[in-house]
């Protein structure tokens, strides 16, 4: 592995214009418009530290609490581990989400492969089709598989004495679920491979089998390791499939909700929430560290890879690809087959008895544009605010020292699960002595906790953004005395609205899905749509529940095509420059 | 004859306001917030009802299940947020209770509703409303097709024909689920209770959360039966599902959705006035419309697939019980049956 900062990468290399702007600092730090940079910098940091550094640290100090708010060290966590049905749990939600990590990479990873190194026909629909269980909810796979498989399942007969319920359908549920995170990056780490270590092994008359052990998968060894943290971390964290198909099988994310919701001991579901904290952590961790070595991968004198036509292995891919593909389409299409069936198993004929009985009648169709009402809010509002701060951190200087904390304070969402976070935020928010009180029970703060919990791969994602943008242009602005805003507004963002859409369509379609971050925040007047599913589900009104994931899925579609066409639209019109 | 006109006072009451709103009346109303458990269509007729005699007290309502707004008040306790709970179940309220939070009143005519459905002191400090009794849900069709018998007593779901196909509320997280467990502990004693709970666990394909999703549950026949509450079970059998609805003839646990005043309130004449109104006969006719059963004996509510004497089906209930040994049965529960609930 060279060791050569690519710049590419966005390292300092000597005589880059970062050097260039430090030689000149103290002439160009008089500009007054620099103090705006730092105060809004300051003010982002800040906001992170508040709503998102705070409230954890409340889940450790109620972890330390007893019931009356006394400290009393670790007696909470030892009484947890004398509980064996709680204790039980941990193990049950390790192997499980081991079990899904390595049903989930290898069907990825071939996948990707397929979309990667072959000439395989229908590229582009494939693609989507295997992406699409990002649009829904995670419960919808679960309910899906309710109608496939349980006991008055379509398929039952092929489950023979075996339930649906429990560990099975966690496991499949979290398959489909996964598998597009998964795919997303193993198709990235795919592309990044060097074609001329291949034309150098083809020279060398290298076997097949041995290409792909000693060039291909060292090549996408840092893609898996990152593909299989993100599932395993999905899974161990993922709250609506364990609740709606879980049936007995205890996992950690569902005792926390038993426990806050069920039990109202608090103390314990905070010692939950740090021992679900602390793998994740360490998968994150992991990941920051092989991330870090991955940037050298490439240089500038590579060869892009592509792939040459071979019948008989394209067919294979095709046929593999569309076998997933028709899976995850039987997956999607049964929740809405059902949610249109009008009494399951006894009666099939269709009508929009659960949209119009089931969701407007019940007053639910309320939550479904507060979904919308929220997603638009993440979608503009969190965009604006993690795309400057992004821009802040990467294109202006001056407070070296706050810099790192707010780095740090925006990738560390990325290893906080949803539950924790929301958790962490009734305990900080609830106070009253807190100042921010009056957000507790909003709109504002189911707002603010998906942005955050979403907050690190559109961090990233404007990141990569910038740095394909040269300094030079902050550098010249600010020897010309241009304030940054201008230069922000006039050149980055024109030239980063890709990103900034992508960033955009990100944050609206997980605010119309997630689950797990809002379960304990929402108020009577802020239910959104994905926790009404849940609680369809849990009163066991399962086809109204499975009517809000069609809804859903149909919405998160819908605006991702919007998005395609205004994407289309502004490459022809800003980003011609890349030609 | 009352019901016909229970829709139209939507209208008068905007009447009403706008026109209360032109004279400036408007400008002294109260307004209370109120805790609830009850269903939201439920809230819009009480809140109609209330305000036909309480046109100057406005109420704002935070609505959640029976677990989370109880979970809630708890977590309030220091700095309790409403002024009046409303519809949460009385063994909640007998745990507000015991914590002092609070304000015993005897509401105007409350001498008039059946004793046992409220408090026992004197001023009470909770008011019964409605109550919801266990019943099993049992689906006749899938029962047929798998030779499962229609069971009659609680004593037959613990025969092992019933095995994997029965399921009920986890009692920590559901109001239904407690009251189960609390009404078999009573009626079977300490020790009877639990033998039977571990004879039943045999059987339990799935705890759930709530006390709906058996019946509903039984009524898709994805299993074939469901320990769940008396309105549910009548809604998923008026529904067209194939679920006959059993009264297990031992008795039925049951609670009852009741209201009382939180100490702390600065409101307390709007908050007595609530009170007042939980007690008349028209807010019971309210209540009548979604239970099977009131606290105003006067009022007999008729859901098709209730029996008129569920009064006498149930079992002789002890709040300060269950509430008081909640925490321990929640835990005893849990060590029994939650370590081996894998399946």
């Amino acid at each position: 592995m060279s060791a050569t900062p690519d710049p590419a990468y966005g390292s300092i290399a000597p005589g880059s214009p970062q050097l260039f702007g430090r030689v000149y600092r103290p002439r160009l730090r008089v500009h007054w418009s620099d103090r705006v940079a730092h105060a809004i910098l300051l003010a982002a940091g800040a906001a992170l530290a508040v709503f998102l550094l705070a409230p954890l640290a409340m889940i450790l100090a109620k972890s330390l609490e007893s019931r009356a708010g006394e400290f009393v060290g670790l007696a909470n966590f030892v009484s947890y581990f004398r509980t064996p049905a709680l204790a039980r749990s941990i193990w049950n939600s390790a192997w499980v989400s081991a079990l899904v990590t390595a049903i989930t990479i290898p069907l990825a990873f071939t996948f990707a492969y397929a979309l990667t190194r072959s000439c395989m026909r229908f590229k582009a629909l494939l693609r989507n089709v295997a992406l699409v269980p990002i649009l829904a909810p995670s419960l919808l796979a679960a309910i899906s598989f309710i109608f496939w498989f349980g006991n008055q399942g379509l398929l039952k007969a092929l489950m023979g004495e075996t339930q649906i319920y429990g560990a099975p359908g966690v496991v499949v549920s979290l398959v489909f679920a996964t598998f597009p995170h998964a795919l997303m990056i193993l198709v990235t780490a795919l592309s990044l491979t060097d074609a001329r270590l291949y034309e150098a092994a083809d020279a060398l008359g290298t076997g097949t089998v041995r290409k792909f052990r000693t060039i291909t998968v060292p090549g996408a060894k840092y893609g898996l390791v990152s593909a299989a943290m993100v599932v395993f971390t999905y899974s161990l964290s993922d709250f609506g499939i364990p609740k709606v198909i879980g049936g007995n099988f205890n996992m950690l994310a569902t005792d926390i909700f038993k426990l806050v919701i069920g039990q109202q001991d608090f103390a314990k579901g905070a010692v939950v929430a740090i021992i679900l904290l602390a793998p994740v952590a360490v998968t994150w961790l992991v990941d920051t560290r092989v991330q870090k070595r991955q940037s050298a991968l490439l240089s500038a004198r590579s060869v892009p890879f592509v792939p040459r036509p071979s019948r008989g292995f394209d067919w294979a891919m095709t046929a593999y690809c569309a076998l997933l593909g028709a899976l995850m389409l039987a997956v999607l299409g049964m929740a809405a087959y059902a949610s249109f069936v009008k009494l399951w198993p006894y009666n099939f004929s269709l009508s929009l008895d659960h949209y119009r009985m089931g969701l407007v009648e019940a007053g639910l169709f309320s939550s479904y544009l507060n979904s919308l009402t929220m997603a638009f809010w993440c979608a503009s509002l969190g965009t604006l605010f993690v795309f400057t701060t992004a821009y802040l951190l990467e294109k202006t200087r001056g407070m070296g020292a706050w810099r790192p904390f707010v780095r740090l304070a925006a990738v560390l969402p990325m290893g906080v699960p949803g539950m924790v976070l929301g958790l962490g935020y009734i305990f900080f928010f609830v106070e009253q002595a807190n100042p921010l009180h009056a957000l507790y029970g909003s709109m504002a703060i189911l707002v603010v906790c998906t942005t955050v919990h979403y907050y690190t791969s559109s961090h990233l994602t404007a990141l990569t953004a910038l740095k394909q943008l040269d300094n030079e242009f902050e550098a010249v602005s600010a020897s010309l005395r241009v304030a940054f805003w201008r230069t922000f507004f006039r050149v980055s963002v024109p030239v980063c609205l890709p990103a900034v859409l992508e960033i955009s369509r990100y944050l609206f379609v997980n605010a119309m899905t997630t689950v797990s971050a809002v379960m304990f925040l929402y108020a009577p007047g802020t239910v959104v749509a994905s926790v009404a599913i849940v609680n369809l589900d849990e009163a066991g009104d399962i086809g109204a529940a499975a009517a809000m994931a069609t809804l859903i899925v149909a919405t998160s579609a819908v605006v991702c095509a919007v998005y395609h066409v205004l994407q289309v639209w502004l490459d022809r019109r800003t980003q011609a420059w890349r030609q | 004859m009352k019901s016909m006109f229970r829709r139209k006072p939507g209208l008068s009451a905007i009447a009403v306001a706008a026109a209360l709103a032109a004279t400036g009346a408007l400008a002294q109303k109260t307004e209370l917030l109120v805790y609830t458990a009850l269903e939201t269509d439920q809230l819009k007729a009480y809140t109609e009802s209330f305000q036909k005699t309480n046109p100057n007290i406005d109420l704002k309502f935070v609505r959640d299940s029976t677990g989370v707004i109880t979970a809630k008040i708890l977590a309030e306790k220091a700095n309790p947020q409403a002024d009046v709970i409303l519809g949460v179940s009385a063994s909640s309220l007998e745990i507000f209770k015991a914590e002092g939070m609070l304000a015993p009143y005897a509401p105007a005519g409350f001498d008039k509703l059946t004793a046992t459905f409220s408090d026992t002191s004197r001023p009470p400090s909770w008011v019964g409303m409605d109550v919801y009794a266990a019943v099993v849900c049992y689906n006749t069709v899938e029962g047929q097709k798998k030779g499962i018998p229609k069971p009659e007593s609680w004593a037959d779901l613990a025969k092992p024909v019933y095995k994997g196909q029965v399921t009920m509320p986890n009692p920590a997280s559901s109001g239904t689920g407690y009251l189960s467990v609390s009404g078999w502990l009573q009626v079977m004693g300490e020790a009877g209770g639990w033998k039977y709970m571990d004879q039943l666990h045999e059987n339990v394909a799935q705890y759930t959360h709530s006390g709906s999703k058996p019946c509903r549950q039984s009524g898709a026949g994805e299993f074939v039966v469901g320990i769940s509450f008396d309105f549910r079970g009548n809604d998923v059998k008026q529904k067209g599902a194939p679920v006959d609805l059993v009264f297990p003839k031992e008795g039925l646990g049951w609670d009852v959705e009741s209201s009382g005043i939180v100490k702390a309130t600065k409101k307390m004449d709007a908050a007595k006035k609530l009170m007042d109104w939980v007690a008349t006969k028209e807010a019971n006719m309210a209540y009548a419309k979604n239970f099977a059963l009131v606290a105003h004996p006067e009022v007999k509510p008729s859901l098709p697939h209730i029996p008129a004497d569920l009064d006498k089906k149930i079992i002789k209930n002890n709040f300060a019980f269950a509430a008081s040994n909640r925490e321990k049965i929640l835990a005893e529960w849990q060590k029994r049956y939650g370590a081996k609930s894998e399946k």
